[in-house]
């Protein structure tokens, strides 16, 4: 659905979280304003004939191209816009017309603003009428409800505002949302309460491509953004949505292939192995807190352990530490340890 | 007419040396069908490891906690039960192995050694052409991504971009962030294999393995080269997206190997130093554990302590 919102600034509380945080970015180590992008380069990996993988800085982004013109998925830091523009112009001229936000964190919208400028959009009749120009400037930049209701909400005391020209023009509030462009089907999933509250994935059918986002990595343990409406569970579900949708071949290699959120171009069985990671710790710290132990007691137990030199760090956004202690909150509170039943005296006590 | 001979083998000679840089290739020709032989590590490779096993293995404590996890049973989820076994590990089972060249039509150049396992049905490629190994964001693979040269008549090869797998298929993980390189040395009719695999999330130090083939002098009959995985529902009632595993510290069996063979606990624990011989002093003064009950006859299960067995596959 088309928001209409007034094309002015506004300001949004979680912006700076993500715009700082948001920018701080789930894999890059160091948030935007500390980072030097001068040396960063595009490295472009062709997936299938019509869909590329491009990783630089930030959440990856990816290329869907043909005859009616290109689809962005997630756009980067801003400062990485020029080099992704270069680099969709090495594959295909023609225009851009869509941007898809898998999610709203500032390392995947970062660019919305220039790669939306760098394209246009189709429309005629009374919408160019009505709208004038402006209509057919920019490419559209589509994205779920959330996103949108986080990026425009107003801002905490001391957090900066996160520009309109990053919001998304068009959202949808349904399960997904799906058009054929390019002769393909492309259908943008929403798995709830997952990374965040507006978390999309991407599939082209026919390409048999899905991107992602952040509901999938390689380089790290899952992001649980509570702030921004993340759960365990709700990862974990969507992790198992992802192996629903991807086929692999009869060897467990290939077929549907992954662009994930950071990290490399992976397969299902990349994904089954990262499942099974999220669903080992989570059941474990489960457990735990069933039988009533303390987080410093889950801690001590290591529950990480076997996962920790793949994907553990004791530093940056997201450490190990954290990502333990948000299951364990979750669990705690999803499973609350039953009260200890009072004795006799107690309750005499209690009736003095 | 002698001089011009000469010219003629010079001329000949400077030209193979030319294409040396990018098309080193001057070595032993593996090309044939193999099969391996396993008097080397047999109760490894055959009937296969018992669990919790990690003896020979420089594995470190994620490893180790990882292994001590691994519920068979996860094998029986529909999308683990065609994993393949990755390159540094699929030439220790059974499997027909047929060796071939891919030249250049039009040079003759050694473009690829190409290796067909039946075993998964694995089609791998070593690269000799000089071309340099993908990037960091490129798909990894059961095989990985291979490169070889020459040294001598012995081909190395070195591989990266490996997908996940097993050091020891009792649960032991190799990651995906592991390389591989390997030594293929043939004497007439055998050929050995050498392994050294470095993986810097679960091994504090390089693994060496090593293993035999001889080559078949007949073909073998189609059947015996495929690999047809089908995944199916095994258990009907487990809850979806259920991964089976051990709690750290819970295995079950966690005992049960080194009570079989009476080897101290410290002895069946894998890790660096319990390879050298210095680790046969501590070794001696560990106590024994205490041998399993002798196994129960009769048409009626085992009771008692529980017995996991070895491992399929």
């Amino acid at each position: 659905m088309m928001h209409n919102r007034s094309r002015k600034v506004r300001s949004l509380s979680v912006a700076a979280a993500i715009i700082a945080g948001a920018v701080v970015a789930v894999g890059s180590a160091i948030a935007q304003q500390n980072q030097n992008f001068d040396n960063v380069q595009i490295d472009t990996v062709k997936v299938r004939d019509d869909v590329y993988m491009l990783a630089g800085a930030g959440g990856n982004t990816t290329v869907f191209v043909g005859s009616e013109g290109i689809m962005v998925v997630d756009t980067q830091f801003a400062p990485m816009s020029t080099k992704i523009i270069n680099a969709i112009r090495a594959i295909s001229k023609g225009p851009i017309r869509y941007i898809v936000n898998t999610h709203v964190h500032g390392d995947h919208i970062g660019g919305n603003e220039a790669i939306a400028k760098a394209g246009s959009f189709r429309a005629g009749g009374n919408v160019v009428g009505d709208i004038g120009a402006a209509a057919t400037a920019t490419a559209k930049i589509i994205a779920h409800e959330n996103v949108l209701t986080r990026l425009s909400a107003e801002p905490a005391p001391g957090q900066t505002a996160v520009p309109f020209a990053l919001w998304p023009t068009e959202t949808f509030i349904t399960k997904k949302r799906e058009f054929l462009f390019n002769g393909e089907a492309v259908q943008i999933i929403h798995e709830p309460n997952a990374h965040t509250d507006g978390d999309s994935m991407v599939f082209f059918r026919q390409s048999d491509v899905l991107a992602t986002g952040d509901l999938f990595t390689t380089v790290m343990y899952p992001f649980i953004d509570v702030a921004n409406g993340g759960t365990i569970d709700g990862y974990i579900n969507a992790l198992n949505a992802i192996m629903d949708i991807t086929v692999a071949s009869n060897v467990n290699e290939g077929g549907t292939m992954v662009i994930p959120g950071h990290g490399r171009v992976s397969d299902e069985q990349d994904v089954t192995e990262y499942r099974n990671m999220a669903t080992i710790v989570r059941d474990r710290i489960k457990e735990y807190a069933k039988r009533g132990m303390t987080l410093e007691q889950v801690k001590a137990k290591k529950p990480t352990l076997d996962f920790d030199p793949r994907y553990g760090s004791d530093t940056g956004f997201w450490t190990t530490s954290m990502f333990v202690e948000t299951i364990y909150k979750q669990m705690v509170e999803a499973n609350p340890p039953a009260k200890p039943t009072q004795s006799r005296n107690q309750q005499k006590g209690k009736s003095k | 007419m002698f001089k011009s001979l000469g010219v003629v083998a010079l001329a000949t000679a400077l030209v193979a040396g030319a294409s040396l840089p990018a098309f080193a290739q001057a070595g032993a020709d593996f090309s044939g069908v193999w099969q391996p032989r396993y008097h080397e590590d047999q109760p490894d490779r055959i009937p296969g490891p018992e669990l919790t096993d990690y003896t020979g293995l420089p594995i470190n404590d994620s490893a180790r906690q990882y292994a001590n996890s691994w519920d068979p049973s996860r094998l029986t989820l529909p999308e683990e039960q065609c994993r393949v076994h990755v390159s540094p590990y699929i030439y220790r089972g059974p499997l027909n192995l047929r060796i071939w060249e891919e030249k250049d039509p039009k040079t003759q150049d050694l473009i690829a050694i190409k290796h067909y396992s039946s075993t998964f049905e694995q089609t791998r490629t070593i690269y000799m052409d000089g071309r340099a190994h993908p990037g960091p964001n490129a798909p990894h693979t059961w095989m990985g991504f291979s490169t070889g040269r020459y040294d001598g008549d012995m081909l190395v090869v070195e591989t990266t971009h490996l997908k996940k797998g097993w050091v020891r298929r009792n649960g032991v993980p190799m990651s995906d962030q592991a390389k591989m390189t390997e030594y293929m040395v043939r004497n007439g009719e055998v050929m050995t294999h050498i392994v050294v695999l470095v993986d810097p999330t679960y091994l504090t130090e390089p693994l060496v393995k090593s293993q035999d083939f001889v080559r078949s002098t007949r073909e073998l009959p189609a059947g015996t080269w495929l690999w047809v995985c089908d995944p199916v529902l095994e258990i009907p009632d487990r809850p979806e997206g259920e991964v089976p595993a051990y709690l750290p510290g819970e295995h079950p069996f966690k005992e049960e190997y080194a009570r079989r063979h009476q080897i101290p606990f410290i002895g069946i624990n894998g890790g660096a130093a319990t390879m050298y011989p210095e680790f046969q002093e501590p070794l001696k003064k560990a106590a024994i554990p205490p041998p399993l009950p002798p196994p129960q006859t009769g048409a009626s299960r085992v009771t008692g302590a529980p017995q996991q067995g070895q491992q399929g596959r």
